[in-house]
């Protein structure tokens, strides 16, 4: 325990001579704008980043993005609530915390070092360099490379919110068994090696998965495919759970993971209508797939259910819904609203395959992570090279579908680069945690649950 | 005196319990109680994973009566608890051997 506040003292300090370091080196920004002024073009400055009139303020645009910031970051207690409910009563506070707390966690590691690692000047379109350590440079003018008419931290903002959804998504698959400690740390070390760079290679100015075209809008392969399968690699790290197979893990609160579903789905809007970056059509074409996708996989999922086991359930509505949410992310800005309806119908089905394929290989993904999320955002990657249409949004591309099969290789490639450098240094990551700190409670923490041996809690005092 | 345990029917509470007053039952304990008989569960699904439920909710009545009333008051459940299907319940009776009212220390049918 002492080690481990130890560690944190020193990662502390550390922090603290970077940002210290860091603050020699800035410069007044106040030069850059003035001298563009005096340049200003007597026509209307080109719709490309390059352009030199100075970046204006939007105040529409920025609304917007702040508002959407707010609204993804609804969506990490909404994924709390959701797995919140689907575990036994005595983990429903570990679980709930787990998510809550890599709210606080990344938030502090994206200004230090992760939003400059995922968006900062680029490295050999592997990584951004270190630069904007502790927001260093990352000020209220707009960059006009991230967000030409919203100031640089609105944009820095949005993306944290990103960042902190996307490891708590893991936990679903590592859920009533995990070291809080261990969690901590995994959670610190996976946004950096594994999210970062990602995000770097997809969204990066320079980031060569960008750079070969690969269409991403909203987080499909950085966000879906690389939890969901980094969640795989977990699954199999952690081992089953005591009793997996004979005793009773039924969800303990459907009404709470409902709750938690109808959350998600509104804060998705800031999630993909929010990637336009901007408040206008491209948003609000996003805005309207993103819900027409949810619909449509609710119901195909619930559908598929029915007709294979008998009822419908409201978990497999719930999950549809999720599912249909996790397809349409990559692919909500670059398509239309009839094949918005196809990608919902496609997720429903295939993820509901996706979650059983886990009693075929005997893997305890407890709350289906890879089911929904690796195999939703892989849906979504590939139906992204399937129906995206410059008609939607000119700075995407066509898809197969109209008229352009390489970007479905684009986008093939992508999905796979992420599968495998997700799984591999997720699996290294785990591998040498457990050698270290140990990644399981003990059997006694297990029987007991997570909310009393982690937290000294209990969920329920009725 | 005798201890009546009466397991019955969750929603048939009600009407034991007007029936039970109506031949003077001053007192009862009553809790909340899972078991199974002949009467089967049922299955629930979530996310495709089968869980068969055995343990049916029941109530549990239990009332102590001197020894003259328990014919009628054994009589009176049975039938206000009766629905003719499987799972009905089932009515025990125990001897008891000492009976004690908190409040004044009295014994015996007194305190009952």
């Amino acid at each position: 325990m002492k080690r481990f506040f130890l560690i944190l003292v020193i990662i502390g300090l550390v922090c603290s001579a970077g940002i210290a370091f860091a603050e020699e080196k800035i410069k007044p920004e106040v030069t850059a704008p003035g001298v563009a002024e005096q340049a200003k073009p007597a026509l209307p400055p080109p719709a490309v980043p390059a352009a030199p009139a100075p970046p204006k303020i939007d105040t529409g645009d920025t609304a917007w993005m702040l508002t959407s910031a707010a609204l993804v970051l609804l969506m990490t207690p909404g994924l709390a609530l959701f797995y919140g409910g689907m575990v036994r009563t005595k983990n429903v506070l570990g679980t709930i915390m787990q998510s809550f707390i890599i709210i606080a966690i990344i938030s502090v590691q994206w200004v230090l070092w992760g939003y400059s690692l995922a968006f900062g000047p680029d490295v050999g379109g592997i990584i951004g360099n270190l630069s904007w350590f502790g927001l260093n440079g990352v000020g209220l003018d707009p960059n006009p490379d991230y967000g030409a008419t919203i100031p640089h931290q609105a944009f820095m903002i949005y993306q944290a919110m990103f960042a902190i959804i996307t490891p708590a998504l893991i936990t679903g698959a590592i859920a009533e068994r995990m070291k809080f400690k261990t969690f901590f740390v995994f959670t610190l070390l996976w946004a950096t090696l594994v999210y970062d760079p990602i995000a770097h290679w997809v969204w990066g100015v320079g980031g060569w998965i960008r750079n070969l075209g690969a269409l991403d809008f909203a987080g499909g392969t950085v966000v879906h495919i690389s939890s969901g399968i980094s969640a795989l690699a977990a699954a199999r790290l952690m081992g089953r759970r005591k009793g997996f197979g004979s005793e009773s893990m039924a969800p303990h609160n459907l009404p709470m993971t409902i709750t938690g579903a109808a959350i998600l789905w509104f804060g998705w809007f800031g999630f993909n209508a929010g990637s336009a970056i901007a408040a206008g059509k491209l948003s609000t074409s996003a805005f309207v797939v993103t819900h027409l996708a949810t619909a449509s996989a609710a119901l195909s999922w619930t559908f598929v259910e029915w007709i294979y086991k008998g009822k419908p359930t409201t978990l497999g509505a719930a999950s549809g819904a999720v599912a249909g949410l996790v397809a349409i992310t990559p692919a909500s800005g670059f398509v239309g609203p009839m094949p918005a309806l196809l990608i919902g119908l496609g997720a429903g089905i295939f993820c509901y395959i996706g979650v059983f394929s886990k009693n075929r290989f005997g893997y305890d993904d407890s709350l289906d992570v890879v089911g929904v999320h690796g195999v939703g955002g892989t849906w979504g990657a590939l139906a992204t090279g399937l129906f995206a249409s410059k008609l939607i949004n000119d700075a995407g591309a066509d898809g197969l579908f109209f008229g352009n099969p390489a970007l479905l290789g684009i986008q093939a490639l992508a999905v796979v680069v992420t599968w495998v450098y997700a799984f591999l240094v997720t699996f290294i990551l785990l591998k040498v945690l457990d050698w270290t700190m140990g990644l399981r409670v003990s059997e006694e923490e297990e029987e007991t649950g997570l909310d009393l041996s982690q937290h000294s809690e209990t969920g329920y005092n009725f | 005196m005798k201890r009546i345990e009466a397991i019955i029917k969750p929603f048939k509470l009600d009407e034991v319990k007007a029936a039970l007053s109506a031949v003077a039952v001053q007192g009862m304990t009553v809790s909340e109680v899972r078991g199974f008989g002949r009467q089967k569960g049922h299955t629930e699904v979530y996310r495709g994973a089968e869980y068969v439920v055995e343990l049916v909710p029941k109530i549990k009545i239990e009332i102590v009566v001197p020894d003259q009333t328990v014919t009628r008051v054994v009589e009176t459940i049975a039938k206000a608890a009766k629905t003719g299907k499987i799972g009905d319940g089932k009515i025990f009776v125990v001897p008891v051997e000492e009976a004690v009212r908190v409040r004044t220390g009295e014994r015996g049918e007194g305190a009952l």
